[in-house]
Formats: structure tokens, C-alpha cells, sequence
């Protein structure tokens, strides 16, 4: 079986800020590091090798030259290819020709079996780019994957909702994007770390994935972005003291105090 | 400068391990029940922590000596005890086994160590005999194709929780240190028995005792390299254990410059903040300066043990010199939290206590003082 995880380096958003002025993010310094929910989706593909050895595991993403450092750290954490797609003409993607280069990608890497991608990344929260893969390659995909295991054709998954879940079987090659309540990414290991660094990382530019410029990067992107802004910070919020009962009161009149019930 | 792609790497895996596992509350309850979780040791073996320089083919990581440095440096960081977890399987109890042990012995003792299934201790001191390990006095008896090893050994750290021991004991008392050989001794043998555990002032959560041998048949198989060769693999053993201990003081005296630089920003006394006063500044700006040095010292001797230069007298200087300064940087951190610093909420104060020994063990300071000056008085 092959599995290919689509994952992202992000800036470590605890510790960027927004220049007041501008309005942008303030990147010198910040570290970056993989997307939190793409490690959810490497892990269960590695799980998935774990307990069947003949899988293989390849994390692809688009990105700056250094994002093979990220890449780097999915090999060192059991994955067994990487593939890079970087290109100038890659540069100012929105979601949509994100998308399109991904699928690309994954095509130029032979397809999979199983796709795997993380519910969104934190330094834009769309959530959009899993969904438009699956679209791009015609294949079904379920978001806010939480739970699942592969049977034979199919896989068999728990969707995340606002108040429960709901149990989806779907037919593979498919897209799952997980959750972090998916699993606990595994720890690279120092031997993993030494294995990763002798391993070529595969990069690709437009023409190795057989994409016009047209198609790529801030030519193919419709999204205009006409502001950003810092939402006013939330004020503190209170913790309740005592046993559930005076919490409860203590709730109910503070409600109450303030119309809400 | 002595770093690539692979050494920053192994720098976040274990700088991620420490902060999400090594907690708070961990730690405290360590200190208290004066044990490690196993299920800590388990996540350690699995990161590849306690086999790092050993060949992939006895189980280890397959990584070097700059990668070992940086582990335990970012473990010591966050806990001194945890970072003997580390050290001893990468080097006093790895070491033996890996200079001198057969084929067969490395894999039957090498490899469970390495994937943490089983401990070994290094057995070399003993009440009269320290600084001065040639003065030893525990005996191995030949007698057909055993040995019978009868003595006492003392300091010996993780003793009550291995599985054998790696002992050093003269098999000829006419000859000197050319007279003592290694053995390897099933902490299970007849005739073995561990002391009390010692109430050790710092590094708590990994019990010392002493090594009782009464009368114990080992094996001639078990011997630990060539006979009268044992002290060579000490010595030997020990070269590569001082890197460790020098990793283990950049460690806390990083763990203790971040405490005081925070706890600087964040008190204020007069109105301001203590940070702001020259005199805690400069304290600060001594106790960075003097950790960039041991560092420099260390990752530089972690180097040539690498790319195969001779690093004897750079692993000194580094032992010594990073030792004492942490000793000076953890001091000054609990200065500088003044009589918070002399509470154990705060953790300045246990790694004032932690570091104490790292001038002591492996190796004292005036030890690493007599292998510089005889390297440089010598010629």
C-alpha cells in the first residue's frame, strides 16, 4: 500500500506577531516547524506501516527550499520518500493553486492509495487545501477525521462534529484530513534522525509536475486579500471556585446578572 | 560551526522531549519518591536516547559524539537526573563493552542496554580507592575456567536497579593497574548484594549504593576484554564519560541562566524590576558569557572526537571548566532569587544541588587538572 501525507511548514504561530501597522505577520525569528495537524496525518500513515510493514509512506509538500528541513524531520519520524515542490512560480499560492500543484504533485509521484493531509494549518486556517486535493484528483475525501482503519477497498472513519461524531465508510484511494484528537505524533528518534539525513529529497518545479506558470502560484490565485487586522483580545476570562453545586449556582446568577437567561 | 543539518535535528527532538515530557509535576514527584518512571525510560529508549554512538548493528542509533552532546545537553536543561539516564548507557556502561567486549558480548549484553531492556553499571570505585582507581583492592581468584571475585565497590550509580555490572578487580596483585581486569557480574549471581541506597544532596530519581562481592563465581566467558587490561578500559571508558558530564554542565547552567534571566524580568523590588539594577545585570551578563565559553569547549571536543582527532585534553578542559562554571552560573541564579532561590518551588533550586557533583564525578576537577598539566608538562 502507498500512502502519501501532504504536509505543510508553518511559522510557529506562539510566537509571531502582527505588525500593527501593516497588518501582516512578522516572520524574522519565528521558528518554523511542521503544520500540528499535518504531524496527526503522518502519524496515521505510520501507524499504518507499523502494522503493515510493506506500506510506504511519502510526505509531500510545496514550499521554499527550506521546507526540506521539515521534510527532513517527517523522514526522521518513519517516512520513507519526500518530495519537494519549489518553484518561483509556486510563490503566492491561495488554496486554489495550492491545490493544483499538489495534485500535481501526487500525480507526478505515481497517486496513492491513501492520501492523508492535516484538518488545516495555523498560520492560515482554511481548511480548504485537503478538500480541493481530493476534488483536483477526482477521489471522495472525509475532513475532521478523528478515528479510522483501513478495511478491504475501503476505509472506515470517525468524522468530527461540533457535538459527537458520525461513522463514514469510504471506498479508497481516498483523502482523510485529520484532527489532532486523531493520535499523538510519535517523537523523531536519533537513528531515524541519522537514517533521514542520508535520504534524498525529490524536488520538483513546474515543468517536473507538467504545470504552465499560468496555472501556478499567484497567476492562478483568485483570492484577493483587501485587509488583515488583530482582533481585540479577548477579556480574562473567570474560573469558578468550589464544589459543582456553587459553581453551578455561582453560573446561573452570574448569568442571569447579565440577561443572558 | 561544529553543526549540520543532522545535530540541529537531534537538538529539537530531544529540546521537544524534555519540555513535553521531563513536567513540573514529574519532576517533583521524582524528587520525592526518589525513583524515575519507567514509562519516562521506555519514551527515552524509544527516542534513541540511551544508545546514540553504538552501530546500528548492536542495536544503537548509529549517531556520534556531537549528537550525544546535544541530547544530553538538552535533557540536563530541564533535569540533571534524567540526563544520567542518558549518559550511562552511552558511555560508562556502553563504553566498556563497546573497547573491549567480544562479538557475542556485545550483542548478549550490548544491545538490551541500548534498547533500554536492561541496565548496567560501571563498577570501578571503592571506599579506599577514588581519584586513585589503581589502589583498588577487590580480587578475582582464578579457579579452573571461573573466577571468584570477592571485594567492595562504592558510589556506584544506578547499582540497586542494573541488571549486571561491569566490575574491575585484580586478577594479579603483584602487578599494579597492569594486574586489573574487567568482568561482567549478573547482579542475580550468589554472592552479590547491593548496600543501602546513599541519600545523595542532588540528582535524586537514580539511586547510588555500594557493590557487595562475596565469594561470587564468574564465569571466565564474562571476562571484559584482555586479562590485565581492565584498567586501560576504564581509563578509556572514562575519556569519553568526561564529554558526557561536560554536556550535562552546559545543560543545567542553561536550565539556570533561563530561570534567573525570567525570574530578573518578572521580580521587582524598589520599583523596578531586579533586572534593571547593574548588579543583577552583570551577574546575568557573567553567568551568558561564561556558558558560551563552556559550550564553545565542549561542542569543539564532541568535534574531534568525531573526525577522529585526539581529544583527551580537550574533554578534560571542557569537564573541568564547564563543570565549574555551572557550579558558578547555578549559584548565582539562586542569588539572584534570592530567598526563592533557597525554596524547592523553584527549580534553581534543585539544579544548585543537581550540578554539585558534576565537579566530582568521573573525574574531580583536580583530576582534570593533573591530565592537562601532565599532557603539557610531559613534552
Amino acid at each position: 500500500m502507498k500512502i502519501i501525507v501532504c504536509v505543510k511548514q508553518v511559522p510557529d504561530t506562539n510566537e509571531v506577531r502582527i505588525d500593527p501597522v501593516k497588518g501582516t505577520l512578522i516572520r524574522d525569528g519565528v521558528p518554523s516547524i511542521l503544520n500540528p495537524d499535518d504531524g496527526n496525518a503522518l502519524e496515521a500513515a505510520l501507524q499504518i506501516k507499523d502494522a503493515d510493514p510493506d506500506t510506504e509512506v511519502a510526505v509531500l509538500t510545496m514550499g521554499p527550499p527550506q521546507a526540506a528541513h521539515m521534510l527532513r524531520e517527517c523522514l526522521a519520524m518513519g517516512a520513507d520518500t519526500a518530495y519537494l515542490l519549489s518553484d518561483r512560480v509556486f510563490g503566492g499560492a491561495d488554496t486554489c493553486a495550492t491545490s493544483t500543484t499538489l495534485a500535481a504533485g501526487i500525480r507526478k509521484a505515481g497517486g496513492a492509495d491513501l492520501i492523508f493531509a492535516g484538518r488545516q494549518a495555523i498560520d492560515g486556517d482554511t481548511a480548504q487545501v485537503g478538500p480541493q486535493v481530493a476534488q483536483r484528483l477526482g477521489i471522495s475525501v472525509v475532513t475532521y477525521v478523528q478515528k479510522s482503519h483501513l478495511e478491504k477497498g475501503k476505509a472506515v472513519v470517525q468524522r468530527q462534529l461540533e457535538d459527537g461524531y458520525e461513522v463514514i465508510e469510504v471506498e479508497t484511494p481516498c483523502l482523510l484530513t485529520a484532527v489532532k484528537e486523531l493520535n499523538s505524533p510519535r517523537y523523531m528518534s536519533v537513528g531515524g534522525i541519522v537514517d533521514a539525513c542520508g535520504k534524498e529529497i525529490t524536488v520538483w518545479d513546474h515543468n517536473a509536475v507538467g504545470l504552465d506558470p499560468s496555472d501556478c502560484g499567484l497567476n492562478a490565485s483568485p483570492t484577493q486579500v483587501f485587509r488583515s487586522f488583530t482582533p481585540p483580545p479577548k477579556g480574562k476570562g473567570e474560573m469558578l471556585g468550589g464544589n459543582v453545586q456553587e459553581m453551578c449556582s455561582t453560573l446561573v446568577s452570574r448569568l442571569r446578572e447579565k440577561h443572558y437567561i | 560551526m561544529y553543526f549540520t543539518e543532522q545535530h540541529e535535528l537531534v537538538r529539537k527532538l530531544a529540546g521537544d522531549f524534555a519540555e513535553k515530557e521531563l513536567t513540573k509535576e514529574i519532576l517533583d514527584q521524582v524528587e520525592e519518591t526518589e525513583t524515575f518512571p519507567e514509562e519516562i525510560l521506555g519514551k527515552m529508549a524509544n527516542a534513541g536516547f540511551v544508545g546514540i554512538k553504538v552501530p546500528k548493528e548492536y542495536g544503537g542509533q548509529g549517531a556520534d559524539a556531537r549528537s550525544y552532546v546535544l541530547v544530553m545537553e538538552e535533557i540536563a536543561r530541564v533535569s540533571g537526573v534524567a540526563s544520567i539516564y542518558v549518559s550511562s548507557p552511552n558511555s560508562l556502561s556502553g563504553g566498556p563493552f563497546l573497547l573491549s567486549g567480544t562479538e557475542e558480548q556485545k550483542k548478549k549484553y550490548l544491545t538490551p542496554v541500548v534498547r533500554g531492556e536492561k541496565k548496567v553499571c560501571f563498577a570501578l570505585t571503592e571506599p579506599g580507592a577514588g581519584s586513585d582507581a589503581g589502589g583498588m583492592t577487590t580480587a578475582a581468584e582464578k579457579d579452573g575456567d571461573d573466577y571468584i571475585l570477592n571485594g567492595r565497590k562504592t558510589f556506584i550509580t544506578m547499582a540497586p536497579l542494573a541488571d549486571w555490572a561491569v566490575v574491575y578487580a585484580k586478577t594479579d596483585r603483584t602487578k599494579g593497574t597492569k594486574g586489573i581486569s574487567a568482568f561482567v557480574v549478573d547482579m542475580k549471581l550468589p554472592g552479590v548484594s547491593c548496600g543501602k541506597p546513599e541519600n545523595k544532596m542532588g540528582v535524586i530519581g537514580c539511586a547510588t549504593s555500594d557493590i557487595i562481592l562475596d565469594n561470587v563465581r564468574v564465569s571466565g566467558e564474562d571476562m571484559l576484554g584482555e586479562e590485565g587490561k581492565g584498567f586501560i578500559n576504564a581509563m578509556k571508558t572514562l575519556d569519553t564519560g568526561r564529554l558526557g558530564v561536560a554536556a550535562q554542565s552546559i545543560g543545567v547552567a542553561r536550565g539556570a541562566l533561563d530561570e534567573a534571566i525570567r525570574y530578573a524580568k518578572e521580580r521587582k523590588q524598589f520599583g523596578r524590576r531586579i533586572a534593571d539594577f547593574q548588579a543583577i545585570s552583570f551577574m546575568i551578563a557573567d553567568m551568558a558569557t561564561k556558558l558560551e565559553a563552556a559550550k564553545n569547549m565542549v561542542y569543539k571536543a564532541a568535534y574531534l572526537m568525531d573526525t577522529h582527532q585526539d581529544a583527551s585534553m580537550a574533554a578534560s578542559m571542557a569537564k573541568y571548566y564547564a563543570s565549574e562554571v555551572c557550579n558558578e552560573i547555578a549559584a548565582k541564579a539562586v542569588q539572584i532569587h534570592g530567598g526563592y532561590g533557597f525554596i524547592k518551588d523553584y527549580k534553581v533550586e534543585r539544579m544548585y544541588r543537581d550540578c554539585r557533583v558534576f565537579t566530582i564525578y568521573e573525574g574531580t576537577s583536580q583530576v582534570q587538572q593533573m591530565v592537562i598539566a601532565g599532557k603539557l608538562l610531559k613534552k
